[in-house]
Formats: structure tokens, sequence, C-alpha cells
């Protein structure tokens, strides 16, 4: 039987602006296996980055109960979410939030100098090379382009050899030659490395070429 | 990679709001240093004036105890005078070790400073001056050929400022009389290097104070015996004894509210550089909110980023420290003219006194009030939630 990697029954977040309720995520039921390769689909305002939030332990539940790699964290405070997230799962961001001042070398060496965990470390330039970047190890990341951050994102999002990644919109900001390189990538990782991956995207032609699909529309799953 | 790497590269992202925070805590350490300096300077350089007037006690006209302690240290117009008689009286007294009489007179020379005048400070003495200052050194010269002799020993400044020799003529406007210089004393580090000493008896008649004296100074066999013997002096009219641990009191009180003022200055310059400081971190921390986030959601914990934050401010500081103590060394020769132009007595040699210790502790003071002022600031970024903070920054 596949390891359960993300497990939520019902699972809701739930936003108060002034008087008015906002479901961002509403009863929502799912479970990905090990080594999945899923697209969170859905128009702005759906519900992806919220939920992806929630399975990043980024953010609390409201309600309904959520299992990340077998622990329940749907009433964790913050204090115990970030021992469930660290070191265990990669954030690859649309605007690719690298921090300016740091190489792309010493960009993955932070995280892992944050994990401070027991696993193995990957080797931050060895990454850099997976990703196509060897020769750019010490750039500031204003010295690169778009795709080029994004690949150091991804070698940091891999830097603490985590169980699943998290990409929010990944080619958001990437014209479409640079984006079918990064979704390469991402593809190699899922069936060269058996890597979960769970992909939010509100490009169709993005989401199509993604295994499973999840479509969400005003927080709930759609299909 | 460690936290001090990651602080240092964070702070060089904004050169120079980071350089004028770290210049702030500079400005104000080297303000506070010098005060320090300067207290203990001071402090040390006036003991040291009086301890090498070579007396314990000094017996004047009855007056006000301020002005004589000053007139004694520097000079100036308004003396008082008391007979000789009283130092004929006193010096019998068996109590005393060594004792000398003393006339002050000033005399304004108009040629002086190059044409823009100035007091000229004389002082008639006896040998006995000599026994109570026994490291007063000829650099050229003799002493007096007689105890009326129409000669001079100049102090090592005033010979250099008057460009005198030994051999030499030296012309006294107020009185008319023309005096010749029998030596020049050694420079002594005091007051003493800017008087123009005479024969007690000739200082007497060309001033036309026959029998008159400024002051008596004296030292007594055992120090100990002080408390009694200025009690036996009060009863003595005409005259008042004052010690030379009043003299030091005296100026030290007049001062002292300057201190004060000064002090106070030092303290608000250290605050506003605090809050600089912390301003500056918080600025940072509101620009990089997002960054903080993104930092939080890829492994760091509250202590990381309380630890990053707090090593940033720790650092400015730290930095400022060390480049308001080399401001306040360097700049101590700078601080010290200033002080002594503008202070009422500024007693010879060197007032700002920086030493080790001082620098030393300014320093370790400046990481502790960075270790206090980071607080705040790394508290506040430390307590960011993650989703919060990358939405909020985006």
């Amino acid at each position: 039987m596949s390891e359960i990697i993300v497990k939520a029954e019902k699972l809701c977040k739930t936003y108060h602006l002034f008087a008015e309720e906002i479901k961002a995520v509403d009863r929502v039921d799912l479970e990905i296996e090990k080594g999945e390769y899923v697209s969170l689909m859905g128009p702005s305002g759906s519900g992806k980055t919220t939920l992806l939030d929630l399975i990043g332990c980024l953010d609390s539940v409201s309600s309904g109960r959520l299992e990340i790699l077998g622990s329940d964290v749907s009433s964790m405070p913050e204090s115990r979410l970030i021992d469930v997230r660290r070191g265990r799962i990669g954030f690859i961001f649309q605007d690719f939030s690298l921090i300016p001042s740091l190489t792309a070398l010493e960009n993955i060496q932070l995280t892992q100098y944050f994990a401070k965990m027991g696993r193995e470390k990957t080797d931050s330039a060895k990454l850099l090379g997976r990703v196509g970047l060897g020769n750019r190890m010490n750039h500031l990341p204003k010295q690169m382009s778009g795709g080029e951050k994004q690949r150091v994102a991804i070698a940091r999002a891999l830097a603490t050899n985590p169980s699943f990644l998290l990409a929010d919109e990944p080619t958001g900001q990437l014209d479409s030659e640079t984006s079918k390189e990064i979704i390469e990538v991402f593809r190699e990782l899922n069936e060269e490395d058996g890597l979960t991956i769970i992909l939010a995207t509100h490009d169709l032609n993005l989401g199509n070429q993604i295994p499973r699909k999840i479509c969400l529309r005003d927080g709930k799953v759609a299909e | 990679m460690n936290v001090l790497s990651i602080s240092y590269k964070n702070l060089k992202r904004k050169k120079i709001r980071s350089s004028l925070t770290i210049f702030g805590v500079g400005v104000a350490v080297a303000v506070l240093v010098s005060l320090a300096g300067f207290d203990r300077g001071y402090q040390k350089s006036l003991s040291g004036n009086i301890d090498k007037m070579g007396y314990q006690l000094l017996v004047t006209a009855k007056g006000c105890p301020y002005e004589a302690a000053t007139l004694m240290l520097k000079g100036g117009g308004g003396l008082r005078y008391m007979e000789d008689d009283i130092y004929q009286k006193i010096k019998g007294d068996e109590r005393i070790d060594m004792i000398t009489p003393q006339l002050v007179s000033t005399v304004f020379d108009p040629e002086r400073l190059e044409g823009q005048g100035g007091f000229v400070m004389f002082m008639g003495i006896t040998d006995s001056y000599l026994d109570l200052k026994p490291w007063s050194k000829f650099k050229d010269g003799k002493w007096f050929t007689s105890d009326d002799a129409m000669e001079v020993i100049m102090g090592y400044e005033a010979a250099e400022l008057e460009q005198r020799h030994v051999g030499d003529e030296i012309y006294i406007p107020k009185v008319d009389k023309i005096l010749k210089v029998a030596g020049i004393f050694e420079r002594s580090g005091t007051q003493d290097d800017g008087v123009i000493f005479m024969p007690l008896k000739t200082t007497q008649k060309i001033f036309s104070l026959p029998g008159k004296l400024t002051g008596v100074g004296l030292k007594l066999k055992d120090i100990q015996e002080i408390g009694k013997f200025e009690e036996d002096m009060y009863l003595e009219p005409g005259i008042q004894i004052i010690s030379m641990a009043q003299v030091r009191g005296t100026i030290l009180n007049l001062i002292s509210s300057a201190k004060v003022m000064a002090n106070s200055i030092g303290v608000i310059a250290i605050f506003i550089a605090v809050i600089g400081v912390i301003n500056t971190i918080l600025m940072s921390i509101f620009e990089r909110t997002k960054e903080i986030g993104v930092m939080k959601a890829i492994g760091a914990s509250r202590v990381a980023i309380f630890q990053l934050i707090w090593t940033e401010t720790i650092l400015i500081c730290s930095v400022g420290g060390l480049l308001g103590s080399i401001m306040a060394v360097v700049g101590s020769g700078l601080v010290e003219s200033v002080i002594k132009a503008v202070l009422p007595y500024a007693p010879s040699g060197q007032i700002v006194l920086i030493e080790p210790g001082l620098v030393g502790m300014a320093f370790v003071g400046t990481i502790i009030t960075g270790v206090i002022a980071g607080i705040y600031p790394a508290w506040r970024a430390s307590s960011m939630r993650p989703v919060e903070a990358i939405r909020t920054g985006e």
C-alpha cells in the first residue's frame, strides 16, 4: 500500500473580513500519495494558494482534519507546525523569493542552515549543477534571469531532501519557453526521483501536462 | 554559513542607511568616551598640579576662598595682601616642616601676545621656595645673586614666550623697571612654567608693597596634624588657611555644573543613537516582511529569526562602538584644546585622558546597549506568522 503524504477530511479555512465570513477552503477531502505529481487548478481566488499554505503547514486549519506525513496538524500551534515543515516540505514561490543579498549557493545553504536537520544534507553545489546552474553558483539573484532564479528556488527547495514539493504558480512570472524548461525540471524530479510534487496553477495548458488534476472553485474541490 | 555572515550581508544591502546609523552610534560613543576621559584626566591633572605646588596648606589674607584657590593656581588681579609679620609668627610653629612666603603681582603688558596685550604673573620668593619644590631644576643660569637683586628667574614657558635667555633684560611696564634674567627653570608641567620669579624683597620694593605677602605655603611634619593646625590658625585675625584638598574640591565644584551638563548631553546622544538603531532595524524588518516569511517557510524557527535580527543590531552597535572609540582617541587632542579654551581653570597636562580600560568599557557598554536595543525588533520579526508575512510583503 502506498504511503499517504497528504490527507484532508472536510478541511476548512475561514477568514473574517469585518462582519463577513469568507471560506477560502471549504470542506475539502483529499488524499495525495507518495510519488504523485498533482496540480491544483482553478481561477484566481479559488483557494489554491490557501490550500497550498495549509498543506505546507504555513497556516492553521479552521476546521476539519489535515494529516501531513502521518501527523495530524489540524490543531497544531505555529510553534509545532515549524517542526513538521522544516526540512520535510520544499517551497517554490511564484516570485522566486530568493534572498537578494545571498548568492545562488548561499540561498541553498541558508535553507540547510535553518533546517539543522539530522537528515543527510544534499551537496548545494551538486543541486545547482542538477538544475543547470553549476556555473552561476556565486551570482546574486539580481544577476540572474527569471528562469535561472526559479531554478535556484527549485534547488533551494530540494536542499533538505524534502518529502514533497509545493509550488505556487511557479511559471507565473516566466515566458512560455522558460516555463517549459521549469516544467521539465519538475517532471524529471517526479519521474526520475519519485518526488511528490503539488503544484498550484491557473494555467490550463500547464495543468493538462500534469498527471493528476484537482480543480478548485470557490474553495471547494470541483472534480 | 552562520548567523553573523547572514546579518552582515543584510546590513550591506542598505549601505548608506547602515553607515549613517553606525556613524550615529560612533559619534555618541565618542562624545561619551571623551567626556569620561575628561572627567578622569581633569581630576588627575588637577591633583598632579596641586601635588606639584609642594605644600599642603596655604595661608592667605581673609577673603573669598574660591578666589584664593584659583589665584594661587592661575594668578590674576584683585589680590589681597597680608602682613609679613604673620609669616614670622607662624614659621616658629614646631609642627611645620617647611614654609615659604610668596608675593604675587600681575602686570598688564600691552606688547604681549603679538600686541593684543596680556597679564604677566610675577612672584616674589625666597630660597625656601625650592625646599618645597625639590623637583625644580635650572635649565640655564642659577639662583639670584642676593635676596634683593634686580633679577628674575623665568619659568620655562614664560622664557619661551618672551624669547629671553640668561643675561637678557626684561622690562616691567607698570613699574617701569628693567631686571636681568638670572636663570630659567626646566619645564615642570605646572603653572610655575608661566611665572616670572623675583626675590621677595625685590618684589615688595618695585611693586611698592613693603612688608606685604599674598600667601604663605607650608608643609607639616605630620600630615595627620593638618586638622588641628587649621583649627589653630582660625584664631589668627585677618588670615584664612586653605588646604590643597580644599583647593582641589573648590575647583572641581566650579566645573561640576559644566560636567553635569556635558554628561547629560552624552547620555542624550546615546539615547538618540539607540532610537536610531531601533528605527533602522525596524525599517529593515518592515521592508523584509516577505523575506522573513519566506525564511520561516523554508525552515527558520522563531529563535533563528530572533538571532538574525538581534545580531544585526549588535553588529551595528559593535562597529559603531569601535568607530566611536577610535574617534575619541584620535580626536582627544582637539577635544582637549576646545575644553581648555572654554574652562574657567584648566590645569596643565593632559586633561582628556582616554585609557585602554575606558575604551574597553565603552566598547563593551555599546555591545550591551545593542543587546538591549535589539530585543524589541528581534521579537517583532520572530513573532511574524509566515503566511501573513508572505502575503503582507507581496
